[in-house]
Formats: structure tokens, sequence, C-alpha cells
């Protein structure tokens, strides 16, 4: 077993019957530097929260250093915490912010036996002389110096970061905390500031939880990514691995630009996407399977038109220059690619495009199909979502029966009025021709939609589907769950109890992934900074 | 071009109607009823029953010893009221702010205040009467304290539920077990709120009249009585006087409250005043 300071066992926080955290498990080694990375409202927070110990978790285990901490109230915890917005006390100065936890916290001093023959371990509160070293100690390392006796409202958010983080280190906890520090700061400072908390990670040693929505913040600084999604883990892996090989759509939509596109796997190394094959490095995926491809704009190649090494043949659509690259977009049979060159391309020319097979990435797709486990409602009329819903069907009313509805056959409106049931824009990626929306709707069922407009994500929308293009299927009655009426399956809960089933041993295999690329990752990150 | 302007100004400044304008009322009001009413007693403090300028109406209040007695009860009575208010007042409001219905239940605390305070002393004095409790100063500190609770809940509960619940979890997080937390943040923190609340309850206590008179049978008499009492008599100067004496003690404590409130209190756990 690996050296683990923190594991997370199966983490679910509820509130108010909605899952901010679901099913996390996660383990964090000693003396690493870990990121939970997300838009915000993924949970992350909540995660970190639940390791300092201000939230319960509703089920799940926190295991630190080998014991069962979830129920040790925050105090008694040997983690400390920076806050979004530093949290100091505003009655106390720079010096006494940071003494706060000196002064509270017990040392061994000794052992005594007592009358009956015992020995007892004795403890003392530090002295005002210890105190006043330690805290200098820590305002020299944050570049304080002379601020000790200032008043923490008169200073700069900076300097307020600091103090935040000084007051934390200075208890030298096991893992430190960090809840989007650096947030509130200009991006000149915060830069700054990222690679001061990298120096510090290296120095001390110690470990690192880090919360931020700032994916390049995430990639900079981490030796090990979780990337999180509507309470959801998505993926484990180091920087490099998150950046190249994304584990599913959304992950590879969120970490940098890219362009994703809708393919088929024609069989092994051979995926066919905007009506080209390509050669590729997979395998492993069923004949014809339909996946997602992710290209990223740097690994796209521009040729000159009729270039023999080319696959597609593309049209500038446009070529914006932002600083040390061109952004050019293009489009290739109907396929919008976005690419990054250093030298532009003339607005309207043909130009050929090649991708050399390791840096496509193919990933399965999160869902083929909608389905839901449902019953007929009456006369037909299907249960989808607490509403009926017209279709086709001979069945009569109360037959459990699968709906599957097609990406391109729900019909999204923009009233939530016009729809017959209303549902929440939770993702919206473009396809290169077309954007894979994600609603929910309001008993937290997701419907996945092909449309040709980019939705607003959060917008409240309506849902519509034709009668003919709900396909119906009877159903075994033993799956229904008694409680629920209308029963319907929510794809994404089954998909992550299978892969907590089945998957036990997923985190744990990515963390001996990370383990295997971790230490040459952090050597090379060291001497190429001494030069 | 300059005539048309001079034209357009000229008007202009006649109907200029500003800001300003709507505060003149209040000026008004204010010098009528608040400054007006300062220089007839400064005026009065020095003239006896002929209309001559004397300091006599100084000797005979501070050489008078029920007067200075009746000061004296005055300020106990304040005092003591102040901090019973201060003792029931902050767990109360400390509970309330930590409660999601805390801001409907202030009201509850806070709803007596709209029923005049005779009436409510009149019903108490009932009650207590029915019960058959003796009058005294156990009742008039009673009346006191029912009274002024409000006053204290109210600025208490302001402060206490503005401070920010990371402060709190900071504390938590350096260590701190609950008691710790509460004496190094939230008391800390609170200051504002307990010296508004000792303000707005001890400035008023030493000023009030009725309730002790009412509550302990015309036994107590504090220094609002008293001076009610000197006027109703016709001695204008003495009266003065004492009013004057009840003013540098407001001003005096006002200051002081405001002194400490200031020094612990850096720009947070917002204070009503």
């Amino acid at each position: 077993m690996a050296d683990n300071i923190i594991e997370l066992r199966n983490l679910t926080k509820t509130y108010g019957g909605k899952d901010a955290v679901k099913n996390a498990s996660l383990n964090i080694r000693r003396g690493e530097f870990v990121t939970l990375l997300g838009p915000s409202g993924c949970g992350k927070t909540t995660t970190l929260r639940m390791i300092a110990g201000f939230e319960m978790p509703t089920s799940g285990r926190i295991i630190f250093d080998g014991k069962d901490i979830t129920d040790t109230p925050p105090h008694l915890r040997k983690v400390n915490t920076v806050f979004q917005r530093y949290a100091l006390f505003p009655h106390l100065n720079v010096f006494n912010n940071i003494a706060f936890g000196l002064k509270l916290k017990t040392i061994p001093n000794g052992t005594k036996v007592n009358r009956k023959g015992e020995t007892v371990q004795l403890y003392r509160k530090y002295t005002k002389a210890e105190i006043k070293e330690k805290v200098d100690r820590v305002l020299k390392m944050v570049d304080l110096e002379d601020y000790g006796y200032r008043g923490v409202s008169s200073l700069s958010g900076g300097q307020q970061q600091r103090v935040a983080i000084a007051r934390a280190l200075v208890n030298e906890p096991e893992v430190l905390l960090l809840d989007e520090p650096l947030g509130a700061l200009d991006l000149k400072m915060r830069k700054d500031m990222q690679l001061e908390l990298m120096n510090m990670h290296r120095e001390l040693g110690i470990t690192f939880v880090y919360v931020t929505h700032d994916q390049e913040e995430a990639l900079t600084m981490s030796d090990k990514i979780v990337v999180m999604r509507d309470g959801v883990i998505q993926q484990i892996a180091d920087p490099e691995k998150i950046y190249d090989e994304p584990a599913n759509a959304f992950v590879a939509d969120f970490i940098g630009e890219s362009t994703i596109l809708s393919g088929v796997m024609l069989e092994d190394y051979k995926v066919e996407f905007a009506d080209a094959v390509f050669e590729c490095v997979d395998k492993g995926f069923k004949k014809n399977e339909p996946i997602d491809v992710i290209i990223r704009p740097e690994d796209l190649e521009i040729l000159p038109a009729g270039d023999k090494k080319a696959i597609l043949t593309a049209r500038v659509i446009s070529s914006v220059f932002k600083g040390d690259h061109y952004q050019i977009t293009l489009i290739a049979n109907e396929n919008e690619f976005i690419a990054h060159d250093t030298v532009t391309c003339e607005k309207g020319t043909n130009v050929g495009l090649y991708i050399s097979p390791s840096n496509l990435h193919i990933m399965h797709k999160a869902r083929i199909i909608n389905e839901i486990d449902t019953e007929i409602a009456g006369e037909n009329q299907v249960w989808i979502c607490g509403a009926k819903f017209d279709c086709v069907t001979d069945l009569e009313a109360g037959t459990p029966v699968r709906v599957q509805v097609d990406f391109d056959d729900v019909i999204i409106t923009d009233d939530e009025e016009d729809g017959t049931i209303g549902a929440t824009v939770v993702s919206s990626i473009y396809k290169g021709s077309y954007y894979q929306c994600i609603v929910r709707t309001d008993d937290y069922y997701d419907f996945f939609v092909d449309t040709d407009d980019d939705w607003l994500k959060g917008d409240r929308v309506g849902i519509n589907i034709a009668p003919e293009k709900i396909l119906i299927e009877r159903r075994e009655v033993s799956e229904v769950p008694a409680d629920e009426t209308p029963a319907v399956v929510d794809e994404t809960v089954t998909e992550e109890e299978k892969s907590a089933a089945d998957g036990a041993d997923f985190p744990a295999a990515e963390t001996a992934e990370t383990s295997a690329e971790i230490p040459a990752e952090t050597e090379g990150k060291g001497s190429s900074e001494e030069v | 071009m300059t005539s048309a302007t001079a034209v357009q100004a000229k008007p202009r400044k006649r109907f200029k109607i500003t800001k300003r304008v709507f505060a003149y009322l209040y000026v008004l009001f204010m010098v009528l009823f608040v400054v007006l009413p300062l220089v007839m007693i400064l005026v009065n403090a020095f003239l006896d029953d002929g209309g001559n300028l004397t300091v006599e109406n100084f000797k005979t209040f501070f050489t008078e010893e029920s007067s200075l007695i009746i000061l004296g009860n005055s300020l106990f009575v304040g005092v003591v009221t102040t901090a019973i208010c201060l003792l029931i007042g902050y767990p109360v409001a400390y509970k309330l702010s930590r409660m999601s219905s805390g801001k409907i239940l202030v009201l509850f605390f806070i709803l007596p205040m709209g029923i005049n305070f005779l009436i409510r002393t009149l019903a108490t004095k009932a009650i207590f009467i029915a019960m058959d409790v003796t009058l005294g100063m156990g009742t008039v500190l009673f009346g006191m304290v029912y009274n002024y609770l409000p006053f204290m809940i109210l600025p208490l509960h302001t402060s206490l539920s503005s401070i920010d619940k990371s402060y709190i979890e900071a504390a938590q997080d350096l260590g701190a077990d609950r008691s710790t937390v509460f004496l190094k943040t939230v008391l800390p923190l609170s200051v504002g709120g307990i010296m508004s609340g000792i303000t707005m309850v001890f400035i008023p206590t030493i000023s009030t009249f009725a309730i002790s008179q009412l509550l302990s049978n015309g036994k107590i008499f504090l220094f609002g009585d008293s001076i009610q009492t000197k006027f109703d008599q016709g001695l204008y100067g003495v009266g003065s006087i004492m009013s004057l004496v009840m003013l540098a003690f407001v001003l005096i404590s006002n200051f002081l409250m405001n002194r400490i409130g200031k020094n612990n209190n850096v720009g947070v756990g917002r204070s009503l005043w």
C-alpha cells in the first residue's frame, strides 16, 4: 500500500436532497501536491471542507494517517486551512493572528511518576519566546518580517494572503488545505504566489491539497489533479495525463482548448471522423463503436494544400494573433477545427490537415442514447421524468418499459413553458459541427441532446420529444424499485455505481500510475528551475 | 451667447431646490426643540425665583443630601439594570444569531417595544400586586430590565450575526475548541455590539422616570422622577441644574463607550452607532 496520508472512501455530502459530493474516493500520498479542479459548484470546496472537518460527510469515511477522522472535530485534526478570503482575525494584528494557533497548542514536556506509580505525560504551552521565534520564522518565510505589529486590515490582498499562509504553516500541519487561495489576487500577483507556493511545498515537504477552478493553475502547480464535476470525480491523474489523455469530453473541454468530434472506431488503430479515416494508437474498442475524438490545437498540423501527407482538406475561417501563436479556425467536411500555429494562414485559403496517430485521443462516449426505465401512462402516452409524453405504442397503462431517445431527437425549447417538461442546461460542448448539451430535468435525469445552438449553462429550457421518436420496449417488472413512481433510472448515477463497484481499485490504479511518474517529473521540475 | 446664459442662470438660481432644502425643516425642529430648551435650562440654572442672576441653585443641589442619594440610587439602578440586561441579552442574542430563523425570533423580543412603556409598567404592577409581591427595589429592577432588554438584544444580535462564519472556522482550524472560539473570536468581535447595547440601556435607565415610581409605590425615587417633581413644584432653577448634571452623565458615558468600542473593534462586528 502506498504511503497515503489522506484517504477518502466513498465520500458523499448531501444538501437538501441534492448531492454536493457523490461517492468520492481519493488517495492522497504524503508530500503530494494534489489539486481539486472543477467549475464552481462541482463539490471541490465541499470535499476540502470535509477534510478540514467543517462539514460532516453524509456517508463515507475520511482516513488520516491510517486513522478514521470522520467524526473528529476540526480543532483536533492535524490539518490547517488557508481560507478563500483569508479569514484573518480583524481584532488581532499580524503577529497575534499567526500566534493564534501556537498559543492554544500544548506540547509534551517530559514525564512524571504520579503517586500511584504511573508515568504521566506532562504537557506545557509554548513560552512567549518560543512563539516569537516561530512567528518570526514564518514571517520571514513569507517576506513580511517588518509587518508583525501591523493591523491586518491595513495590508494589501497579497500581504493578507501571505499572513493567511503563515498562520496555517506556523502550526507545522501535516497537510495544508488551500481553498482557492489566489482567487482574489490580480494576475501578476497570482503568478508570483503560484511559484512561491510551489517552492514552499518543496521546501517543507508537507502535503498540499489545493482547490481551484483555474485549470492553468492546476496544471502548473500540481503533482496530481482531481477533476470534479457535479460532485463526481471525473479523473485523477498527473497534469500531463489530464491534458493529453482526458478521461471524457468534459475533462477535455475544461482543461485547455480542444476540438472534440464524434467519430466511429472502425477497427483497432483506425478511426473515422469528419468523413475521413485516421490512423491512431488506440485499440480495444468494439467494431464501429461511436467514440469522441479530442484534438489539442497545437497537435493539428497545417500543411500546404495538396500536400501528400494531408488527410483532410480544410478552409481557413479565421486567424487571430494571440501573442505567441496564431489561433486558426478551419472547416473541413463541415467540422470545425481549432489549430495553433506560429505562422498565420490567409482567410479563405485551402490547406491540408494532418494529425499524427499519437496525438489523437480517443474516448468512449459517456452515453450513446438516452435511456429511461419507466412505464406507460395511458393510451399512447408514457411517463418521462414525471410528465406524460405522447408516443406510439399499443401497450397498456402501467406496463413497465424502457424508453430510448436519440440525442438529436430531443428538442430543446427556449421557453420552459413550451416544453413538456422543464430542465436546466448543465453543459454544452461544441463537437465540430453541432453542440452536445446535457440538460438536467427537475428529477435529476440528464438528457444528452445534440443541437445546432449553443445553450447557455444554467438556463432553464423546455424539453419536447416527437411521439414517433420515442422508442419503447417492454421491460422486466422486477427491475422497478418500489418507492420510485414513475421509476427513472439516472444513468449518471448507475455509471458511478458501476465505477465504484468494479473500480474499487480505480483510484488506486490511477495513483499507482502517478506514483510511477511523479518522482521523475518533480525531479525534472527541480532541475529545470535550477537552470 | 453671454446674455442668453445670463437669462438662463437667473431663474435657475431662484428655483434651486437642492437636497439641502429638505434638511432645513429638520434644522428648524432641532433648534426649536433641542437647542432652545437646552439654552433655557442653562439660563434657568442661573436664575432665582425673582429672575436674578445667582449660583444659589448649585449650592442647593450639591449640599442637599436627599438629591445626592437620589443621584446615587439612579446610577446604581442604571448599572445593575445594564449588567442584568447584558447577562440575559448576550446569550439570547448569541443563540438567535446562530439560528436560521433568528431574524424572525428577534422580532418577538422587539415586539413589546411597540406598546407604550407606561401601559406595560402599569400592567406589570397589577401583576405584582395580584401575586402579592412587595413593591420595592426588586420590582423596580425587574421593570427596568423588562423595559430595556430589547435595547440590549437588538444591537448585540446585529453585531453577532454580522460576524463572518469563516472567523469561527479559522479559529477551529487553528485548534480552538468551542469555548476558546467564543472567548478568542466571537467575544472580541462583538465588543462593538456590547458597547452599543450598554449605551442604549444605561443612558435611558439613569434618566427614566415613572417606572421606578409606579413599581415601588413611590418609595424609590430616581433622578428622572426627581427632576419631574422639581419642575412640578415650580423649582425651575434646581430642576435645570439636575437636568444639566444628567446631561453631563449621558455625555460622559457616551464618550467612554465610544472610546472603548473604537479601541477594541477594528471596523467589524458592526455596532448600531
